[in-house]
């Protein structure tokens, strides 16, 4: 038998980091186990070609809670902050998007864009507090489920006043599609805003739903957009130094095979190598699908859990392009500088929904949007001297491919792609020294996420608090006893953000408070 | 010059009901209509020789049992004919159909998928089990969840009563219906591409949604919701077409002393220091009365009928953008004969079902696509019937009338008005989807009327010819039925009130919202409610 720990958290991504640092914090002895060499999950930085180096899947930093900055006293160096995004025009005259303004459209929709904004946020400042609560459950009433659901609804009716409450509770249900359309008449503008909905998503913006997916990319640091200093690796490895600090072990390549489960209750967990390391509590950083179906096993739970847990809907449609560049390419109406920024390919909110269409038929978007950084232009670190990185998600590239994801599609949705660029940038495919597509299924692969999904489950209504992942496990508790979960399958969702670790960490201290 | 107790602006099935409630409370009550025909999109019209189309809603099903028995719409002439199962037709030569005998269902649905047709059963009890709990709030006022008047929270509280009755599972079974896609809904239960589609058509009828669009699984309800003689789900013809329907319900208004007045369009509803006062004709009439209902659609009523000068700002930005998108279209058809439909064996009592043509998940999706690139499916879901096989007072001995309902049709092609030849394309597109599975049926067309959003608006009335009067999506349902705090059929103006299916719950022959809408009034004017309770969930 080996050392008894208090807690084994199952990854090492972002989420299970935060939630073991703040465990070891608490006085806790824990083991964290990531099956790849590397921490970070999909937080990671690394060399896709010789000498160039990317943030692997997620490359932008803009959810990351400040209680979880806070309590694990993060700082991350950035490379950029605050980012612009670029609206690319064909004609060379972009719009700027600010968290405020928005520079290149008319005057009446840059006052329109300020007004639209607060509002906005106004509700994602409201969205943020219950980012960083566990969700009520609904059918025990308890105590504590009761005092958060009237408190949810004071915060509602108080915190927002009646009109704005009234206008709340219709927003969430809306499209994106419809608010820009009513407020704005610049194409790109409502383009841009409309891939910001879509981003990490099986919806277009005429999805209802997609004004609330819009809501949680605000819910951050209010949209605002920043590249992590040496790639996202960096956050996870200053998230692993804090676990680390305060007592977790981390071991790294050590793949989990099973959550042991002795007499209806986690005893521990099992490594592919066999190996075994005992606890009472395992949290599992993994996809809920993942967690239940095959490191817990479906035999261990009541089938209509099971059931609803195999329904969660996480097919991906985000794709990563990476691309080692030899130099810039050229972009018309670009200054040097604006290659810090974000850059986006959303011409109207037309094309992004055109863009869409496919992937609701297996297919992959022939006209993807597009959104780019180059991460080397001010750090050099990612890439040789003179030679730049640039690193785009595009979408959409559905999981379930038709035919599948073999070289022929990959090669033909990259070309498709930097044919898309090259309508902005002509000389791109010149500048081009190798090229790395990640698709939905070679990010399952690699990072171990059920349909290789941004946020481990659609973000959606129907997967959206009380009811995420599952009904009955919204609170970080499966219904094996011992089994917590605390990725970004369940409240509140995908992103950098840390929320579900801490929150996760938080529910399960609370409950040994209890006990 | 006579002042009455009330005006109802329309003579569709909300407004007759919304005036017949009125009458029999005492009122004296004038009800107008624009057009020389009662009923509004409830019609039987004379289009062609001896035929009689249901030329807008053509099934009935949603009329609650309610005002059914207390307007005693049998006594005024209306008869419902249940009729059954439907038929979807496949590229293959195969259908797919589905019968009220559910043995029979089974066993069909058993030659595709021993599977599915196992998840019938459950599919069809979680299903209703939202029917359920929906139907019960159908003659019932949406509370405002903002307000803390003791009648709001206590309906607020039954509300929450009954959600936590239903226990923890199912509460949130029930908050994924109210928010998934139509097709995701499927997906859990079904795996055979004919049967979902067959069962799809329904999450987004006369909604400018596809089946893979959130919001769509509710739409399923306002189609699962009715009954014919308490047959839950069940629909049925009117006899006569659906203008019955209207006239059954005008009997009753006119039987409690109400006076109804054809080819009276309003052009202005009268507005003094801030109340209503009367409505102002298009001939320049004018009559009087405290009360003015609209059964008109909130953007008509408001938008063209009132001056902005009038209401707030706010109300009338919401009500501008309050969604009602034209995405259906009808084409009405008079027939020499009935078409053969070589794939049914000969005599099936599937011709007097209703027939679809699209027989797959992707076909489905890729008619709303047309539609959001502003043009009609080229491959469309049609909802066909033959009325005439179960009430032949409809066309002459040994014809036919054909209902074809469409979608999707868009208000406009891309963006401008329709033009003769667009409208010829968009009747033919229909006409030969449906020939693909009738040799015989172009040879029997007599008359073809094709109507699309556009001439719906232009002859009823209603906004960009929306069938739901307003979209069914979450955001317009409910509390936000037609705008935020406005759901309780008043408006900003006193003695203006609402009653068209821009209100809770919504559109479809269902007469709720003109019923509701009457006891709210008479509840303002300390009169006794005539409207009946729900019977709650049966």
């Amino acid at each position: 038998m080996t050392d008894k720990y208090d807690a084994i958290v199952v990854g090492a991504g972002h989420n299970g980091l935060v939630c073991s640092a703040l465990l070891a914090k608490a006085g806790k002895k824990v083991l964290v186990l990531e099956a790849n060499e590397q921490v970070g999950g999909a937080a990671i930085t690394r060399e896709f070609a010789d000498g160039y180096s990317v943030s692997a899947c997620a490359h932008l930093l803009y959810q990351l809670q400040p209680e979880v900055r806070k309590e694990l006293k993060l700082s991350p160096q950035m490379s950029s902050e605050d980012m612009t995004t670029i609206a690319l025009a064909e004609n060379g005259e972009h719009v700027r998007l600010s968290t405020n303004e928005v520079h290149g459209v008319s005057e009446q929709d840059a006052a329109s864009y300020i007004g639209f904004r607060k509002r906005m946020t106004r509700f994602s400042d409201l969205l943020r507090t219950y980012l960083n609560k566990t969700p009520p459950r609904l059918g025990e009433m308890k105590f504590q489920d009761l005092k958060t659901l009237a408190q949810l609804g004071f915060d509602v009716r108080f915190g927002l006043g009646k009109e704005e409450m009234q206008e709340f509770l219709r927003l969430i249900f809306m499209n994106i599609h419809d608010e820009v359309t009513e407020r704005f008449e610049s194409s790109l503008l409502k383009g841009a805003i409309s891939l910001d909905a879509v981003l990490g998503t099986h919806l277009g913006p005429r999805s209802p739903n997609t004004i609330l997916t819009y809501l949680y990319r605000l819910a951050g640091d209010h949209g605002r957009t920043g590249t992590p200093l040496g790639g996202m690796g960096s956050v996870s490895d200053e998230l692993a130094q804090a676990a680390r600090a305060a007592g977790a072990t981390i071991r790294t390549g050590m793949p989990v095979r099973r959550i042991i489960i002795e007499n209806g209750r986690a005893t521990g967990v099992e490594t592919e190598s066999g190996e075994r390391f005992d606890s009472f509590t395992v949290i599992s950083n993994a996809d809920p699908k993942r967690t239940m179906m095959e490191l817990v096993g479906a035999r261990h739970a009541e089938t209509g859990f099971v059931n609803r847990i195999h329904h969660i809907r996480c097919k991906g449609n985000a794709a990563k392009l990476h691309l080692a560049l030899d130099g810039l390419p050229t972009f018309a109406g670009l200054a040097k500088k604006d290659y810090a920024e974000r850059i986006v390919i959303a011409p109207d909110e037309h094309y992004v929904e055109r863009a869409f269409n496919p992937a609701k038929y297996g297919e992959s978007s022939p006209h993807p949007v597009v959104e780019i950084t180059f991460p080397s232009f001010r750090d050099e670190s990612l890439a040789p001297t003179g030679k730049q990185v640039m690193s785009a998600v595009v979408q959409y590239a559905p999981y379930d491919l038709k035919g599948g994801w073999d070289s022929a599609a990959k090669d033909a949705f990259t070309q498709a792609v930097i044919n898309t660029i090259a309508r902005y940038a002509p000389d791109i495919e010149q500048r081009i020294t190798a090229t790395e597509l990640l698709t939905p299924v070679d990010i399952e692969r690699e990072f171990h996420i059920s349909g290789g999904h941004w946020h481990h489950g659609e973000l959606v209504l129907d997967q959206f608090l009380f009811v995420r992942p599952v009904g009955g496990a919204a609170q970080y508790r499966m219904p094996v006893d011992g089994v917590y979960l605390c990725g970004a399958g369940t409240h509140p969702g995908g992103g950098v953000s840390g929320a579900a670790g801490r929150n996760a960490a938080r529910t399960i201290l609370k409950r040994e408070k209890a006990a | 010059m006579k002042k009455y107790d009330a005006i109802v602006v329309g003579a569709g099935h909300n407004g007759l009901t919304n005036a017949a409630f009125l009458a029999r409370a005492g009122l004296d009550v004038v009800c107008i209509e624009k057009n020389d025909y009662i009923g509004g999109a409830t019609a039987s019209r004379n289009l062609y020789k001896n035929w009689w189309y249901s030329n807008c809603s053509y099934v009935c099903s949603l009329l609650r049992p309610e005002i059914f028995r207390e307007l005693e719409l049998q006594k005024h002439g209306l008869q419902i004919t249940p009729f059954g199962g439907s038929v979807t037709y496949m590229e293959n030569g195969d259908f797919y159909a589905s019968y009220n005998d559910s043995e029979v269902a089974y066993r069909e649905m058993a030659r595709f998928s021993r599977r599915d047709a196992d998840a019938y059963k459950s599919y069809s009890a979680d299903t209703m089990r939202q029917c359920r709990l929906i139907r019960d709030f159908l003659l019932t006022t949406a509370p405002d969840p903002t307000s803390f008047k003791p009648g709001d929270l206590r309906e607020l509280a039954r509300i929450g009563g009954k959600f936590m009755e239903m226990g923890e599972a199912r509460m949130y079974e029930t908050i994924r219906f109210w928010t998934m896609s139509v097709a995701e809904y499927l997906d859990e239960y079904y795996e055979t591409d004919v049967i979902k589609a067959a069962l799809s058509g329904s999450g987004i009828i006369g909604t400018a949604l596809g089946i893979h669009s959130p919001g769509t699984a509710y739409v399923l309800l306002h189609h699962y919701m009715g009954d014919v003689d308490g047959n839950v789900g069940s629909w049925g013809f009117a006899r006569g077409g659906m203008g019955a329907v209207a006239s059954a319900i005008a009997g009753a208004f006119q039987a409690a002393g109400g006076e109804l007045r054809t080819e009276a369009g309003v052009d202005k509803i009268i507005v003094k220091n801030g109340k209503a006062a009367g409505v102002a004709l298009d001939n320049g009439d004018e009559i009087f009365a405290p009360v003015v209902v609209s059964s008109m659609d909130v953007k008509r009523t408001f938008l063209n009928c009132v001056d902005k000068s009038e209401l707030p700002e706010k109300f009338y930005q919401r009500v501008k953008h309050f969604k009602a998108r034209g995405s259906s279209g009808k084409v009405n058809i008079a027939l020499d004969g009935l078409p053969t439909f070589p794939a049914l064996p000969e005599g099936s009592s599937l011709y007097s079902s209703d027939m679809h043509f699209i027989d797959s998940m992707e076909r489905m999706e890729r008619a709303y696509d047309d539609w959001k690139d502003g043009t009609w499916s080229k491959d469309p879901y049609i909802d066909m019937v033959i009325p005439t096989l179960s009430d032949p007072t409809m066309a002459p001995p040994g014809k036919h009338f054909m209902s074809c309902f469409v979608q999707y049709c868009p208000y406009q092609v891309e963006g401008r008005a329709w033009t003769s030849e667009e409208k010829d394309a968009f009747g033919k597109t229909v006409i030969d989807q449906i020939a693909n599975y009738s040799p015989d049926f172009k040879d029997l067309i007599l008359h073809a009327e094709i109507r699309t959003p556009e001439d719906i608006e232009a002859e009823i009335g209603i906004t960009e010819g929306n069938i739901f009067h307003g979209e069914l999506t979450m955001d317009q349902l409910l509390m936000n039925r037609p705008v935020p705090g406005y759901a309780q059929y008043r408006s900003p103006i006193a003695g203006l009130y609402m009653c068209g299916s821009s209100t809770h719950p919504g559109g479809g022959v269902m007469a709720a919202p003109g019923a509701n809408a009457a006891r709210e009034i008479l509840g303002d004017l300390r009169r006794p409610n005539t409207v009946p309770e729900s019977f709650g969930d049966d």
